[in-house]
């Protein structure tokens, strides 16, 4: 079976993270790491290919640095990687990128795609869906289990108050929540490995798009700023008193 | 007139808070697949309801729905479209934008009439404003961007028949395993929410958080460290892979504040904060806090909120 993982570089989301002037992701001052998400959907193609073979390719959409995050999905054992690599890709949408990624699927054999979720930058939780629109593949999101028989792929969509169960021919796409498996670290096995796997390079004229980047763009950023910081609250030490003056501040809330 | 179109599903708070949003900023259609969401349409003031009946829809995912919201903005052309953000509003959102090659706008917590539309980005730590450059408006929009306001009134209902076509079969909903919900308000509707972290150290001394949760008419939540120590089922992990709630209340007790924990609860009202750590992030944020053993200061809450009472 062969399947493809999409992943995507982010900055990492435990450290601070901002917007540069053209309200794009800074990503030079981030530490740029794999998206969180898109560990576990590492994980899930790893787990597949080895109970079922076939091979794991990466595809990513970024700029150079995102390498990084290319080689650590070689280190955990994925077989090869594209890398979608162009300045005109700077300050596209969800909707441009999608097109990019439908199109480079369009060129490789497939018969499971697997994403994170959502990504840890823009968060939007739509990539799947609208990969899913624009290959005409099915798509089973938001799973917290996999299983398939090589024909057909079952997934356990996970829900607030419980789950559904969907099912579907393959070739596919699914997206995968964080309570799916353990992502693995890299062996240093894998690091010296993931030197000498293939990473296919493309730019947008490889793949016959000539429209990206913000001027492509069908939602414009028109403003930014900081959350305005919480003003600052009353911080007690409890030396015994400190539960009868939490439920005094309660009570003058109005909450008791 | 702004014209508005609403998927509004059969469930509860945050639909009605998009089509109390939705009111005013003009007039809205509601897209209604069964009788819980007409009437919750006309509930909250729709102008119309498009009733959508027809076989096999909800046997299913998502592809059904989305082909039937497609056709009505082709129809309608509305100035606006607009789902809750969950995981199916978003799925339909991506395939309208798609099919009509529409802008999209995802998790807006608020929206103006002209289309500009507030976003949060990483985690809440920044603001952004945004709006649609190719079309109308298309958003989903955030659980608790507002406060729901009932407008009851008698909405123009117009059946739409649909047929599932064979490509929208393609993902078959076999089953549907609903966890009982229990005697708390849902996590994401509830106005309190009492959240334990590792901090609480056990399944079964989540009984104290479940306790103060009671005492105060609330739902109980969990950062992902308890839930994936197996403390609390995942079901009520609050943050950035759980469920964003918004309440008027929200006390975090043993729990450190990373950011995306924070990412889930940071629009509360009120923040309050026990953790035996003075240095803990979770007291940058709360409106009151104890530095405290929160095995020592919840009883004690406790045994104050019961005099009070
Ligand atoms: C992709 C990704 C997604 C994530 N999504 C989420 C998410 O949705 N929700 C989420 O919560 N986290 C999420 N996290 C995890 C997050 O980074 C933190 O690890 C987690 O929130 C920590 O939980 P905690 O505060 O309970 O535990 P800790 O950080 O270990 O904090 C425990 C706190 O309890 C205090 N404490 C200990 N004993 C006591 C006591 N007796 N009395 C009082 N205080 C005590 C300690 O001082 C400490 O501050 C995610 C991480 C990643 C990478
Ligand atoms: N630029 C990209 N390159 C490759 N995969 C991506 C890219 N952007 C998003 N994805 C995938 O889509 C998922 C959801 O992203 P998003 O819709 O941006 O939240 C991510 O977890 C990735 O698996």
């Amino acid at each position: 079976m062969n399947i493809v993982v999409l992943v995507k570089q982010v900055p990492d989301s435990g450290l601070a993270r901002r917007l540069d002037a053209q309200y794009r992701v800074d990503r030079n001052g981030a530490n740029n790491v794999m998206g969180e998400l898109d560990e576990y959907a590492v994980e899930a193609a790893l787990q597949l290919k080895e109970a079922h073979g076939g091979e794991v390719t990466v595809l990513t959409l970024g700029p150079g640095q995102a390498t990084d995050t290319v080689r650590k999905t070689l280190a955990m054992g994925a077989d090869k990687a594209v890398h979608v690599e162009d300045d005109a890709v700077g300050g596209s949408d969800a909707l441009t990128t999608s097109a990019i990624l439908a199109a480079v699927l369009g060129r490789i054999e497939w018969d499971l795609v697997i994403a994170g979720a959502e990504s840890t930058d823009s968060g939007m939780g739509v990539m799947p869906h609208l990969v899913a629109a624009r290959t005409g593949a099915p798509a089973l999101t938001g799973a917290r289990k996999i299983e398939t028989d090589g024909a057909s792929i079952t997934v356990e969509h996970q829900r607030a108050n419980g789950y559904d169960v969907l099912n579907a021919n393959l070739p596919a796409i699914v997206s995968v929540w964080d309570t799916i498996n353990t992502p693995r670290y890299p062996s240093l096995k894998g690091i010296m490995a993931a030197k000498r796997k293939p990473v296919e390079t493309l730019t947008l004229a490889d793949l016959g798009i000539d429209r990206a980047g913000a001027d492509a763009a069908a939602n414009e950023v028109v403003g930014a700023a900081d959350r305005p910081a919480r003003t600052a609250g009353r911080i007690v030490t409890d030396e015994g008193q400190g539960g009868a003056e939490l439920a005094g501040f309660l009570a003058a809330e109005k909450f008791i | 007139m702004t014209d508005i179109l609403v998927y509004v599903p059969n469930s509860g708070k945050h639909a009605a808070e998009v089509l109390t949003l939705a009111r005013s900023l003009g007039d809205v259609a509601a897209v209604a697949f069964d009788d819980a969401a007409a009437g919750l349409a006309g509930e909250y003031g729709a102008a119309k309801v498009h009733r959508v009946e027809g076989a096999g829809i909800d046997d299913y995912f998502v592809a059904p729905k989305a082909t039937v919201l497609i056709d009505l903005a082709r129809q309608a052309a509305p100035d606006f479209l607009l789902l809750p953000s969950t995981d199916e509003g978003k799925a339909i959102a991506a395939r309208v934008a798609v099919a009509l090659d529409n802008g999209l706008l995802t998790d807006v917590s608020a929206l103006e009439a002209d289309g500009i539309a507030t976003q949060d980005a990483f985690a809440g730590a920044t603001i952004v404003t945004s709006k649609a450059t190719k079309g109308f408006t298309l958003a989903t929009v955030k659980a608790g961007a507002t406060e729901p306001a009932p407008a009851p009134g008698t909405p123009q209902v117009e059946t739409v028949t649909a047929a599932v076509s064979d490509e929208d079969q393609r993902v078959r909903v076999t089953q549907r395993v609903d966890e009982p919900a229990g005697d708390r308000p849902g996590l994401a509707e509830a106005g309190v929410v009492v959240s334990g972290g590792r901090g609480v150290g056990s399944a079964e001394d989540f009984a104290l958080i479940e306790r103060v949760a009671d005492a105060l008419g609330g739902a109980v939540g969990a950062s992902r460290a308890a839930t994936d120590s197996g403390y609390y089922p995942h079901k009520f992990q609050v943050g950035q892979t759980g469920t964003t709630v918004s309440p008027q209340l929200y006390i975090a007790a043993g729990i450190s504040g990373a950011i995306q924990h924070r990412a889930g609860m940071q629009t509360s009202r009120v923040i309050v904060a026990v953790n035996k750590d003075a240095d803990a992030p979770i007291f940058g944020m709360a409106d009151f806090g104890v530095v405290g053993d929160l095995f020592q200061v919840l009883p004690q809450a406790l045994e104050e909120i019961e005099k009070r009472k």
